[in-house]
């Protein structure tokens, strides 16, 4: 063969070789969705992956599913509680690379992930078979189009926790429905000025709860449509009843999971919390000088019927696109959330479950706890959780539009002034947003 | 024989001769009571006369000193209590069992002892930054001050709109850049940016103008000295007092540095103390929250011991830095 054959050979045997190489290069590993098998497979392999979480149980859940299986190693990072945690999460997807594999994500904020192609849809990997074992309001929040973006971890079906010492001194019986509320909260701040019926500077997610228990709807996304409407007949209901408290002065304006608000939960100034049935786990860790003065009791409602509450809080944990090994995150997700041994260590630091087994298990429905008296709190936050399934929608930039509910609808707790025109002002500034950021906005 | 006494402490000097003559001959006392002499002599020669008591301006001083020393006294009385009668008792003075040594403990061996891992990371980025800082600043001020070269003026009109522009607005740019090169995450992060220190270099340049008289650097030259051996054996020994307080300057911001670390890091094993002190605090917030609040005081005491220490160690050059350089020989 002389030279110059030779030589063209050998270029096009590396040509082949190179094309077969990156033919099997591009092949394997593809991007869109393995199999149920794949996750058993990657279980079976072993590997490396990085939880993002701020639950306190889940140091001891990675450490019992490393037991569990040996082959695979979790790196567990508190990146930050909540909004901290987000804006990490966005520079991460905003940069390309960075991001975790499995990233412990709220409710309220899964759906500006989702909408934004960060996380992994999981139906694919066999997840629609998990709906049934899940509380049906949770479920909805992960379930969005037909794309299953995450497992719930915990819910937060609303309840109505009181201090009995601070009611029984005052002689106020426990309110049923919001007007009742209201004259507890006069009664109450009559007798003493110094205590007060609740605290509420402004929550963004305490008003979205409560505007949906009273079956308003303020924020629809279909696509790139968004649709801001916060002077619905819901929302005005909601306003009716709260303006009343805000305009006379009977609520503390002492700010949320500040130590000055344990201090009043510990002493009496604060009687009621209105929150998520993830409360207690917090009361009996940080407000041990009331030990044995609290209770729960289902959450007013506007007619005193039918029982109706909402949720509040709750987080899901949701796979990234940007990892490496997604059928292996898939896998370490469906055990963290959906098997019996991690939701048990969850429920034992003190959380709520999302799982319908454990709602229902009868251990779970006669706890007693001394914190609250002996009362069984469990059975009366069920029952809450049954009646929590509004489909509530949050906004594709729901985390922003928290960050801003201090300088709108704040002003109105600062001031003392109807809540309607807070929300006005909340409302132009979302809708202002939403037009920045590209979508299609109805105020309507 | 009049008695010397210390302006400051106020200790009284040798009483006798015997004792006088002893501390003549030691050269460490006379050098130091012949500065205190000099002190006595500048103060004195304000007015001729001693300075004028004012009522007004004690007044100003005790309610800063107050101002200032109330946090302190604060974290010095509260890191003493436990978790629970942190949120019980009174806030400005002891209350319930004295819990402090426990809560050191607890502190430093919270989480596995992550503490004394975001001290040990503070220490990295403060010895390694600002350590670095000081030596570019000061190399640059040097050279700023004592050499002409082309485009002096440009680099001087950069350096000062430089110091103009803020770290926050710089901070997500700075992320984004980084996380090209993938050093976000990396202690490199935190390091790199910190060793640039524009007001650091702008000091020192002032500072050179006068300390460093010009026509020893053209003695040094002609006795055949390179440059960098004039920089380390001559103009450094001059600039000193500068260079330590560009160090003060540069050690404080880096060891307080917090919203650079806050984008940079998200790996909790990289935290300086700032923010990890922080996520301690933010562990009371939410669903599942698990207050810390004795452990958040205790290792906000145990901080801000060490710039406490170095700032009175390095006092003595502290205090002549600021006025040497403005006294010609």
């Amino acid at each position: 063969m002389n030279k110059r054959l030779r030589r063209g050979l050998s270029a096009v045997a590396i040509g082949v070789t190179a094309a077969v190489a990156l033919a099997a290069c591009a092949s394997g590993g593809s991007s869109s969705g393995g199999s149920s098998d794949d996750i058993s497979k990657a279980l079976k392999d072993g590997g490396t992956l990085t939880y993002w979480s701020w639950t306190p149980s889940a140091k001891d859940q990675v450490a019992a599913f490393e037991k569990a299986y040996p082959k695979v190693k979790v790196k567990l990072v508190n990146a930050g509680t909540g909004a901290d945690q987000y804006t990490k999460l966005q520079n991460t997807i905003k940069a390309g690379s960075g991001a975790p594999d499995v990233a412990q994500v709220e409710y309220y904020a899964l759906p500006q992930f989702a909408l934004s192609d960060s996380l992994l849809d999981l139906s694919s990997y066999g997840f629609g078979d998990l709906k049934d074992k899940f509380a049906t309001s949770t479920w909805n929040s992960v379930d969005m189009d037909g794309k299953i973006y995450g497992l719930p971890q915990d819910s937060g079906p609303m309840a109505l926790f009181y201090n009995k010492k601070v009611f029984d001194e005052y002689g106020i019986a426990v309110p049923k429905t919001w007007d009742e509320y209201v004259a507890a909260a006069k009664k109450l701040h009559e007798a003493d000025p110094d205590a007060y019926i609740a605290a509420d500077s402004g929550d963004a997610g305490f008003t979205t709860s409560m505007i949906a228990q009273a079956g308003g709807t303020p924020f629809t996304t279909k696509g790139d449509e968004v649709t801001i409407n916060l002077e619905d007949a819901g929302t005005k209901k909601w306003t009716k009843t709260w303006d009343q408290l805000v305009e006379q002065g009977l609520l503390s304006k002492t700010v949320g999971w500040s130590d000055d608000w344990y201090k009043q939960l510990g002493n009496g100034q604060i009687a009621t919390l209105i929150t998520g049935a993830w409360m207690p786990g917090n009361l009996e860790a940080s407000v041990a000088d009331a030990s044995g003065d609290w209770r729960v009791a289902p959450m007013p409602t506007y007619d005193g019927g039918t029982a109706q509450t909402a949720n509040n809080g709750g987080s899901a944990e949701a796979v990234m696109k940007q990892s490496k090994n997604p059928a292996l995150a898939a896998g370490f997700l469906k055990w963290l959330n959906s098997s019996k041994e991690s939701t048990g260590i969850f429920m034992k630091s003190g959380g709520f479950p999302s799982t319908t087994a454990d709602l229902e298990s009868s251990a779970f429905l006669d706890e007693k706890p001394e914190y609250f008296g002996g009362q069984q709190i469990n059975k009366v936050l069920v029952d809450a959780s049954k009646s929590s399934d509004n489909d509530f929608t949050y906004l594709p930039y729901q985390v922003y539009a928290n960050s801003v509910y201090a300088d709108t609808v704040g002003q109105s707790y600062e001031n003392g002034t109807s809540l309607e025109s807070g929300l006005a002002a909340w409302q132009k500034a979302l809708a202002k947003y939403g037009k920045d950021q590209g979508f299609t906005l109805s105020s309507k | 024989m009049s008695t010397l006494q210390h302006p400051a402490t106020g200790a009284s000097g040798p009483a006798t001769v015997t004792e006088a003559t002893t501390t003549l001959r030691d050269p460490q006392a006379r050098s130091s009571r012949a500065s205190r002499r000099a002190e006595r002599k500048a103060e004195r020669h304000v007015d001729g006369r001693k300075p004028k008591r004012s009522g007004l301006l004690t007044a100003v001083m005790i309610v800063f000193v107050v101002y200032s020393f109330a946090p302190l006294f604060y974290l010095l009385v509260n890191s003493t209590k436990t978790q629970a009668s942190l949120l019980s008792t009174f806030g400005l003075w002891f209350g319930g069992k004295f819990n402090l040594w426990q809560n050191i403990v607890d502190t430093l061996t919270y989480n596995d002892g992550i503490f004394v891992q975001w001290l040990g990371n503070t220490l990295l980025y403060v010895v390694v930054g600002a350590g670095g800082a000081t030596l570019l600043a000061t190399i640059a001020g040097y050279g700023m001050a004592k050499f002409q070269f082309p485009g002096r003026r440009a680099v001087f009109a950069v350096v000062l709109g430089a110091i103009a522009v803020p770290g926050t607005a710089l901070a997500v740019p700075t992320f984004l850049l980084f996380s090209q090169f993938g050093l976000t995450n990396t202690p490199w992060a935190i390091i790199l940016p910190s060793l640039i220190s524009p007001f650091g270099m702008y000091l020192i340049w002032t500072y050179a103008v006068d300390a460093i008289p010009a026509e020893l650097l053209e003695a040094a030259r002609m006795d055949g000295a390179g440059e960098f051996r004039i920089f380390f054996t001559i103009a450094l020994r001059l600039l000193a007092p500068g260079v330590v307080t560009v160090l003060l300057f540069a050690v404080v911001a880096t060891w307080n540095n917090y919203f650079l670390p806050l984008i940079m890091l998200s790996d909790p094993k990289w935290y300086p103390l700032t923010v990890g002190l922080n996520q301690w605090n933010a562990q009371a917030t939410g669903s599942g929250a698990e207050p810390i609040y004795n452990l958040v005081v205790t290792g906000s005491l145990l901080t801000i011991i060490p710039i406490v220490v170095a700032f009175l160690f390095l006092q003595r050059f502290w205090q002549s830095g600021l006025a040497a350089g403005s006294v010609k020989a």
